[in-house]
């Protein structure tokens, strides 16, 4: 394990900065957090969370996959992309850092996006263990310890010091790019945070929620569900949940003429929305109530059910935070409880 | 209050005045609370509740649920009716569906506010007092409650229900509120500074449209940004203006119309003080048009669909611009 002083801590984000673009979760001004690019003198939030999730960098909500352009008779199509830059995302913490292995299984399948895989190829992911959990976190509801989050490498900040532990070869390099401020260090003042904030994450309120029965075994069950009803029958059906959720990763194709041409691009797209999966006959979903059921069947039944077992969430709680009408993936696994146990 | 409020909405269930109630409900934590529809004595005991953080607006609800089978009761704050009414005017909420119980208000908040206030991990809130104490996972804090209340509530223009068929407790008074004194500051800044200001504030707009879908004057049955057919439906802003653009549009429709209930800027998931625009119309129509609040009557022609000799020529916008 290695240490930095806190107070360092801006040394090192400057070194990072001038080798490569460094991103880091900075107060926005308007009592929330959000990712930031680092310059000189920007500082790190003491916010325990950013509102948007750190999905951003790997799957942007819009990016131009593809230019036509008419050039008399012909049509010329060109690849807009160009190269990333490598770049680092510090402070990430473990439940964003679980969501982009959640994204992978989306994108980095066959055929594989090599759109997101580019950007998850220049990234490198430096996450913050987490020491002041709110009450709306669930994390370890899907595994994920945010005393001890994954990524390229994490840190704990402890009193005065921070500590890094490099996890990929990935992590080892960003460590070594700072390692002219870094000392050696035992773990044990990391070890005795981790059990602190491990004693607080048993405290939680929603630590005991149990997802035991959602899965395909259950899908017609869960999908017939008289309690759909009830649960969208106040969604507003604004984006709200699906934007700011890490695992969200649903998007649309469209085209924007520029008058000479087309720019075809993607954007994130919002099963709450009255247009998601319009096709040529309309939207297949054709109330609130088809549409609020979609986002937690994907979450809670077809994404496990297709991917062993792992749910499309991370316990982060945005959505708990921010949605308008306090509806929620926890009030929808409580709520359908009784039609699997 | 809550208990008064689930005896009356007993009652009227109890004797076949109404079939449902729309209310607010339970949720996992003290402030996180839905809008819901009750239909028996049970589920109100189980799940009905009025506190500090019913801050919902539950009037454009009404729109769909006036149009089903039988009468439904709704609880109104003061500001909420002024949204119900301003729908009856527009022939929105079919009223003789409707059974209208006015309830006091006295500020709300969320648990965002709290949060913003450095609160962290809530696991109980009570009141006592003007305070609110906290109790939370890592130890007890007490906030004054004035200090903690939405920017609405801190700026309440009116303690007084504008319809009902019944009230439970004593009716209040319009306020003199503060609520034009942001806007004064917008307007004495330079032209360029409140273009920073709002190119700032809309910068963080993440287009999920809740200002939009909870907004009681966005009543229009499909929106134009949501049509493919309109031409200006997009997903994606062409360009870092787009996003601006939306607003100021928005806020356009709902001039003339906006209650100033304030449900835009509580939902907004990036705190974008959106009732500063709809504001800043209701402050130059006050001024243009003589005093007029959206909502407070039923039958009134509004200003901007009225024609008088005394209206504000086109001219008072190089007047006004000129600063």
């Amino acid at each position: 394990m290695k240490a930095l002083s806190l107070a360092k801590l801006p040394e090192l984000f400057s070194l990072v900065a001038s080798k490569e673009a460094l991103y880091i979760p900075a107060d926005d001004g308007a009592g929330s957090a959000r990712f930031t690019r680092y310059t000189e003198g920007l500082e790190m939030t003491d916010k325990l969370n950013t509102v948007r999730s750190a999905k951003d960098f790997f799957f942007p909500q819009t990016e131009n996959l593809v230019d036509f352009k008419l050039k008399g008779k012909e049509i010329e199509i060109s690849d807009p992309r160009t190269e990333h830059e490598d770049f680092v995302l510090f402070g990430v913490r473990a439940c964003d850092a679980r969501s982009f292995q959640i994204l992978d299984k989306v994108f980095l399948v066959d055929p594989v996006d090599t759109y997101y895989q580019s950007r998850r190829e220049h990234g490198t992911v430096v996450t913050l263990a987490c020491t002041k959990p709110e009450e709306t976190c669930f994390c370890s509801v899907f595994g994920i310890d945010a005393a001890a989050p994954e990524g390229d490498a994490r840190c704990f900040i402890e009193g005065e010091t921070v500590y890094f532990e490099a996890l990929t070869g990935k992590g080892e390099a960003f460590l070594e790019t700072v390692s002219p401020l870094l000392t050696d260090s035992d773990d044990s003042a990391v070890k005795a945070q981790q059990e602190k904030t491990r004693e607080i994450l048993q405290k939680l309120p929603l630590k005991n929620l149990s997802l035991e029965g959602f899965g395909a075994e259950n899908l017609l069950k869960l999908f017939d569900s008289e309690k759909w009803a009830e649960l969208s029958e106040s969604c507003l059906g604004c984006g709200t949940c699906t934007f700011v959720c890490p695992t969200c990763q649903c998007y649309d194709i469209r085209d924007f003429d520029t008058g000479n041409g087309v720019k075809r691009f993607r954007c994130w797209d919002s099963c709450m929305y009255s247009d998601f999966t319009k096709m040529a006959h309309g939207n297949p979903r054709v109330s609130q109530l088809e549409r609020f059921r979609q986002r937690f069947m994907h979450k809670l039944v077809y994404f496990p059910a297709n991917n062993d077992g792992e749910y499309g969430c991370v316990g982060c709680g945005r959505c708990l935070a921010k949605c308008p009408i306090s509806m929620n993936i926890v009030k929808v696994a409580k709520a359908l409880e009784g039609e699997v146990r | 209050m809550q208990e008064l409020m689930i005896a009356k909405a007993k009652e009227l269930l109890g004797n076949s005045t109404v079939n449902r109630v729309l209310g607010w409900e339970t949720g996992e934590f003290v402030y996180d609370i839905t809008p819901a529809v009750f239909e028996s004595a049970e589920e109100l005991d189980a799940r009905f509740v009025y506190n500090a953080f019913c801050g919902n607006n539950l009037s454009k609800y009404l729109i769909k649920e006036s149009r089903k089978e039988g009468k439904i009761l709704v609880f109104l704050k003061p500001c909420d009716t002024y949204s119900f009414n301003q729908l009856i005017k527009e022939h929105r909420i079919l009223r003789e569906n409707v059974y209208v119980v006015g309830i006091p208000c006295d500020g709300k908040t969320d648990g965002e506010a709290l949060k913003a206030k450095g609160v962290r991990g809530i696991t109980g809130i009570r009141e006592e007092g003007d305070d609110f104490v906290i109790e939370t996972l890592y130890g007890e804090e007490r906030l004054a409650r004035a200090d903690a209340l939405l920017e609405r509530c801190t700026n309440c223009k009116s303690k007084k229900h504008v319809v009902y068929d019944e009230l439970i407790g004593e009716d209040g008074e319009v306020l003199a509120s503060h609520r034009f004194d942001m806007v004064e500051k917008l307007e004495a800044m330079t032209p360029d500074e409140r273009f920073a200001f709002w190119r700032n504030e809309l910068s963080r707009c993440i287009r999920c449209n809740a200002c939009r879908n909870v907004c009681p004057a966005c009543s229009c049955e499909k929106c134009v940004f949501d049509n493919d057919a309109s031409g200006i439906a997009q997903k994606a802003a062409a360009d870092s203006f787009e996003e601006n653009m939306f607003h100021i549009i928005r806020a356009f429709h709902v001039a003339g119309r906006c209650t100033d209930c304030g449900e835009c800027s509580r939902v907004c998931p990036q705190n974008i003080p959106l009732h500063l625009l709809n504001r800043k119309f209701i402050k130059d129509i006050d001024s243009f048009y003589g005093e007029y609040q959206a909502g407070e009557d039923t039958e009134s022609r509004a200003p901007l669909t009225n024609y008088t000799e005394g209206d504000v020529e086109p001219s008072v916008v190089y007047e006004r611009g000129n600063n």
